[in-house]
């Protein structure tokens, strides 16, 4: 399972990966993404995989990363 | 004769589209250092398109020096490109050109490789890019033969507008939290 | 104590070493059934594992004493020293290990131990922070010269640690009571540390068998009448007075805080007090601790002080869910975990606030 993981010392809140990722992330009240369904890691399913790459790529601070488990 | 006519006139063209390219990215940079949106282009967009006017203005860097370094009339050699003030014409206005130039090589590779070299590295590097607009835009102003035209100085005064907007509203304490209210992190 | 069960305070330093192989190393552990003592509680045996076949690793033993509450490490540093090196020298030999430290916090106490550590070659480093500074990638950074605070967890200290090497990181009471296993067999290593305080007349340090039950612990620090314990440390559980008779085993221990409030203390000001202090212990490096965590403490306060209203436990949970699991540690878990318990645990007095009284 290919899932998104948030280095969260390097988020700030900019919040271009849930803008890419709605489906997946939505802003909390300061800017930093929350996971909709509450997982730490968030699963990444295959339609979304070329979005999530774009998010990691958008990211200024490098903070976001994909992995597989 | 006419292949030299058309070396310079791409030589200038190219110039003046990087130099609005460079300043569209520095533009485009602090707004996306704020963290708010930009229409339909949304946050992501905007980091898209800064990236893509700077790549697009390294590219047309590439073929200005080119077609200078053919035109015969232009005298400008491969050293030029990397030691400043040794050039033939304009010797001082060129070497800012070449500051510019080499900035830009340095800045361009550490963010092509920004996942390699980690954020702290890549933060440093990309600072030096407020020393590389000022560099590009007095070599712009004092290099090339329409140097003192109102055309050029006006384009220029405008670029020049633009960035000093842009750093501005960059420094302004009101730019600060990406425009949410929330507590600041602290990185060490 | 019963007669079977060594105290570990008790035991003087051993005459020699054996030298173990991780194998045997690893069979005496699993068959103690050792834990970590720090607070994660994790099983010793798989954290060693985790290390067994490094290269060059290097193995700290974890007295930072970040925790307000504990003394346990501290005293333990003060009396057994040679306990804590003993355990550190018998899994360095394990795992080949060239290097071994004993990190320690600001405020403890190493001048008994200095010379214990220097005759086994062991390292002594005073590490400088706050509460976090004892949290395993914190310490690891605090040991490699950088600021003590957590690291994105991806990379594991197992596999990149101090100086980049893969690290091992153990509570000090835990190496302490791996040496009692090995030196004495499995049987022995069967007591445990607790910080006792709050409103108790002999607050302190007390070591008991782990078949004891939590009043055993509590009865130990001379308490008057108990009306709630906080078990575990600030990132812990809150137990009624009723659950005193509880076994320790059938309790999620901790780090081995057992802090008493009386009929006196209203238990929501304790909880907003303890999360208070929380949240100012933030690293301040991830966004939605550094946010949450006081809004959290200071709804937790407006619960305990008024005025009253309907919604802040609401609030409480909504904000919880903002901090759990979005930081590069558990200190924000730890956290609202801790709230959450003493929501539960005080739903009475929960009430009784949102009606404008405070039970007695």
């Amino acid at each position: 399972m290919t899932r998104l993981h948030v280095d969260w010392t390097r988020c700030d809140g900019h919040g271009a990966c849930a803008e890419l990722l709605p489906e997946l992330l939505d802003p909390d009240e300061w800017g930093y993404p929350v996971a909709r369904s509450g997982e730490r890691d968030p699963a990444v399913p295959a339609a979304l995989d070329s979005r999530a790459r774009h998010a990691v790529r958008s990211c200024p601070l490098m903070a976001l990363r994909l992995f597989t488990d | 004769m006419n292949m030299d006519l058309a070396l310079w006139a791409l030589g200038r063209g190219t110039a003046i589209v990087a130099l609005a390219l460079l300043t569209t990215s520095i533009v485009l940079g602090v707004l996306a250092r704020s963290g708010r949106p930009l229409g339909s282009l949304g946050r992501f967009g905007v980091v898209d398109l800064h990236r893509t006017a700077a790549l697009t203005a390294v590219g047309l860097v590439v073929v200005h020096v080119g077609s200078l370094l053919l035109d015969s009339y232009a005298q400008l050699r491969l050293v030029d490109l990397l030691v400043p003030f040794v050039g033939a014409y304009r010797p001082v206005w060129l070497g800012l050109g070449t500051v510019a130039v080499d900035v830009l090589l340095v800045v361009t590779v550490v963010s092509l490789a920004r996942h390699r070299v980690g954020p702290r590295v890549f933060r440093a590097v990309h600072l030096s890019t407020y020393a590389l607009w000022p560099s590009a835009w007095l070599h712009a102003v004092g290099t090339g033969t329409d140097s003192g035209t109102l055309t050029l100085n006006t384009f220029a005064g405008l670029c020049l507008a633009a960035v000093v907007a842009a750093v501005a509203w960059r420094v302004a304490p009101s730019f600060a939290g990406r425009g949410r209210a929330r507590v600041e992190r602290v990185t060490s | 104590m019963s007669a079977t069960t060594v105290s570990m305070l008790g035991t003087p330093p051993a005459a020699s070493l054996p030298r173990l192989g991780v194998h045997d190393l690893l069979a005496v552990v699993e068959a103690a059934g050792l834990t970590g003592r720090g607070g994660a509680g994790f099983p010793t045996a798989t954290k060693v594992r985790s290390v067994a076949g490094a290269r060059d690793a290097v193995v700290v033993a974890n007295a930072m004493e970040g925790e307000p509450l504990s003394h346990k490490d501290a005293l333990l540093l003060a009396r057994a020293p040679h306990l804590v090196v003993e355990g550190l020298v018998l899994v360095g030999g394990a795992l080949g290990a060239t290097r071994r430290v004993v990190a320690v916090g600001v405020h403890v106490d190493a001048g008994p131990l200095r010379p214990v550590a220097a005759h086994h070659g062991v390292e002594v480093q005073v590490v400088d922070g706050g509460f976090v500074a004892g949290q395993e990638t914190a310490l690891v950074r605090g040991l490699s010269g950088l600021p003590a605070v957590p690291r994105d967890p991806s990379v594991r200290v197992t596999s990149r640690g101090v100086d980049g090497r893969p690290t091992l990181v153990l509570n000090a009471e835990t190496l302490a009571s791996v040496a009692l296993a090995v030196r004495l067999g499995p049987q022995s290593a069967t007591s445990r540390l607790f910080s006792v305080s709050g409103d108790v007349a002999l607050p302190g340090v007390v070591e008991a068998p782990r078949h004891a039950l939590l009043s055993d612990v509590v009865d130990r620090a001379r308490p008057g009448p108990v009306r709630a314990v906080l078990v575990g440390g600030y990132h812990g559980t809150w137990l009624p007075a009723a659950r005193l008779p509880t076994p320790l085993a059938d309790l999620t221990l901790g780090a081995g805080v057992v802090h008493v409030l009386g009929p006196g203390t209203c238990p929501l000001e304790a909880t907003a007090r303890i999360t208070h202090y929380l949240a100012g212990q933030s690293a301040r490096q991830c966004g939605p601790c550094v946010n949450a965590l006081p809004r959290v403490a200071d709804t937790v306060a407006r619960l305990a002080a008024g005025p009253p209203d309907p919604r802040l436990p609401a609030e409480v949970a909504r904000l919880s869910a903002l901090a759990a699991g979005r930081g590069a540690c558990a200190h924000p878990d730890g956290t609202v975990r801790m709230v959450a318990s003493a929501l539960h645990t005080f739903a009475d007095e929960v009430s009784a606030h949102l009606a404008g009284r405070c039970l007695p």
